[in-house]
C-alpha cells in the first residue's frame, strides 16, 4: 500500500516537475530531441518565470486574490519579525513573574503581548543560564517561530546548519563566534513536530538601569535561537 | 523515508555562513512563491507540503535554493490535486476556472487567517502511553513514506522530559491517512547515545516525537 501512495505522489511530482524543470541529468546533457522539438521547451525554466506563470494561472482561474499576495507579504517582510520575540524577552528579563509563566506556558504568554498564531500555535520556551545554553534547529524542514521571529534566514534552512547542530553544536557555535565552557550543558532542540521552540537568553550584565525597550534593543534573532548570546555595546551599559 | 531532507548528523555539509542585514526575501519570485503557498486553499492534506518537498530527487533537493523547493512542490501539488493543470502551468494561460469551488482568501482576511495559524492540537481523547521521567526508545523503523522520525534517534534510548498533549499525528496525516491523534512528547537523547563517546558527556538533543515513535526501554 505504502509503495502504490508514493508511486502516486512520485508519478504525479515527475509529471509536474518534467513540465517546469529540466531533470537534472537532462541539463547536463542536453538531448537534442528536448531542445529542438519538444513540448517542454516552451517552460519557462526560470524560477522567476515559472512563478509568474503560475501567479497568473491562480489569479485567473480566482483561486488567489493578488491584494492578499501582497498582504502576506507585507505581513511577513513588515510587521512579523524578531522584534517581537525581543519585546517577550525583555520582559522577561524585567517582570519575573512573567519570565515564570513564559517558561511554564509559553503560547499564553507571549499570547499576552499579543502575538501568536501561524507557525507558533503551540510554543516552548527554553532558558539559557550559566550551566545551561540551548540552541534551536530543525534538521528535517525549517521550523521555526513566525510569531515571535518572523521567516527563518537562510543560515537556519541550510544543510550545513541543519546537519551539524545536533552532532557538533559545541564546533558550529565556535565558527560562528561563540565558544562555550565545557562546563556549560549543551541543548539541542529539534523541532521534529509542530510545536515550536524559542531561546530566552541571559540577561548580559551591566544592564540593571536599561528600561524593558532600551533592553529590548539588545536582543537579536541570533540570540533567540541560540547561536549567539547577548551582547551591550559599551554606550548602552548603564 | 530516508531522505536528504533527514539531514540530522550528517557531515561535510559546509560551513554556517550568515548574511549581514539579510532581508527576509532575496528576489520578487521568492516573495510570491511564500505567499501563493500561503494563500492558496489547497486540496490536499496539510503535511502533504512538507512530503511534497521530501519527494524532490536528492540531487535537486541539494541543488535547489529554499523557495525553488517551495515552488516546486506547490506546483505538483496543484497539479496533483486537480487544481491546475499541466498545460496551465506550462503556457501560463488558465483554461478553467476554480472548478474544485476551493475558499479565495481576500486581503481582509490576511492577517486574521495568521492569528488564528492551524493548531495540530487535538480534542480526542487519548490515553498517554508514557509519562515524564520514563525511559523510552526511539523505535527502530524506516518507513518509505512521511515521518518525523529523524534517523539519527531510531534505536535509541531517551527519557520523556514533557508532555506536550495530544496532537495530530503528521505520520498519517501527511499521506492522507486520517489525523490518527496521540499524545507527543520531548524525548531527551545524551548526545554520547545518539553520537557514541567521543560526544561531550552533559549534552543532549531534545526531539518531539509521538506515542507510534515510541517504546519501553
Amino acid at each position: 500500500m505504502t509503495t502504490t501512495r508514493r508511486d502516486l505522489l512520485t508519478t504525479a511530482m515527475t509529471a509536474a516537475g518534467a513540465a517546469l524543470t529540466p531533470r537534472l541529468a537532462d541539463a547536463q546533457q542536453p538531448n537534442p530531441a528536448d531542445v529542438h522539438d519538444h513540448d517542454h521547451q516552451t517552460v519557462p525554466s526560470d524560477p522567476a518565470l515559472r512563478t509568474k506563470a503560475l501567479e497568473s494561472v491562480l489569479v485567473a482561474k480566482g483561486l488567489v486574490d493578488r491584494a492578499a499576495l501582497d498582504a502576506l507579504v507585507d505581513a511577513y517582510e513588515h510587521q512579523i519579525g524578531p522584534r517581537n520575540g525581543a519585546r517577550v524577552i525583555a520582559r522577561a528579563w524585567v517582570d519575573d513573574a512573567y519570565r515564570r509563566r513564559l517558561l511554564s506556558n509559553a503560547t499564553a504568554a507571549i499570547t499576552e503581548l499579543g502575538y501568536g498564531g501561524e507557525e507558533g500555535e503551540q510554543m516552548v520556551v527554553v532558558e539559557n543560564t550559566a550551566r545551561v545554553h540551548n540552541l534551536i534547529v530543525c534538521t528535517l524542514c525549517s521550523c521555526y517561530p513566525w510569531p515571535v521571529l518572523g521567516l527563518p534566514p537562510v543560515w537556519y534552512k541550510s544543510a550545513a546548519y541543519r546537519s551539524r547542530s545536533v552532532i557538533d553544536p559545541r564546533g558550529l557555535l565556535k565558527e560562528l563566534g561563540l565558544e562555550l565552557s565545557p562546563d556549560v550543558e549543551v541543548r539541542v532542540w529539534d523541532s521534529t513536530a509542530e510545536v515550536r521552540y524559542l531561546v530566552l537568553p541571559q540577561r548580559p550584565t551591566g544592564t540593571e538601569k536599561l528600561s524593558e525597550s532600551q533592553l529590548a534593543t539588545l536582543v537579536t534573532r541570533d540570540a533567540m535561537v541560540g547561536i549567539a548570546q547577548v551582547s551591550v555595546p559599551p554606550q548602552a551599559r548603564a | 523515508m530516508n531522505g536528504i531532507h533527514d539531514m540530522g548528523g550528517m557531515q561535510d555539509m559546509g560551513l554556517v555562513r550568515a548574511e549581514e542585514n539579510e532581508p527576509v526575501f532575496h528576489a520578487e519570485w521568492e516573495r510570491r512563491v511564500f505567499a501563493m503557498y500561503e494563500a492558496v486553499d489547497g486540496d490536499w492534506p496539510r503535511g502533504a507540503w512538507r512530503y511534497q518537498r521530501e519527494l524532490i530527487p536528492p540531487a535537486e533537493y541539494l541543488r535547489m535554493s529554499y523557495y525553488e523547493r517551495w515552488l516546486r512542490a506547490l506546483s505538483e501539488l496543484l497539479v496533483k490535486s486537480g487544481m491546475v493543470t499541466q498545460t496551465e502551468l506550462e503556457t501560463g494561460i488558465a483554461e478553467g476556472g476554480n472548478t474544485k469551488g476551493r475558499k479565495v482568501l481576500r486581503a481582509a482576511g490576511v492577517r486574521p487567517a495568521i492569528a488564528a495559524g492551524y493548531p495540530s492540537t487535538s480534542n480526542v481523547p487519548a490515553v498517554a502511553k508514557f509519562h515524564v521521567g520514563e525511559n523510552v526508545r526511539a523505535r527502530n523503523i524506516s518507513p518509505t513514506a512521511h515521518t518525523r522520525l529523524p534517523r539519527y534517534a531510531r534505536g535509541r534510548l531517551g527519557t520523556i522530559e514533557r508532555d506536550h498533549g495530544v496532537f495530530v499525528f503528521n505520520d498519517s496525516e501527511a499521506q492522507g491517512l486520517g489525523d490518527k491523534p496521540q499524545h507527543l512528547y520531548s524525548v531527551r537523547f545524551a548526545a554520547r547515545e545518539l553520537w557514541g563517546s567521543g560526544a561531550p558527556a552533559g549534552d543532549s538533543v531534545h526531539l518531539d516525537l509521538w506515542d507510534d515513535h515510541l517504546e519501553p526501554a
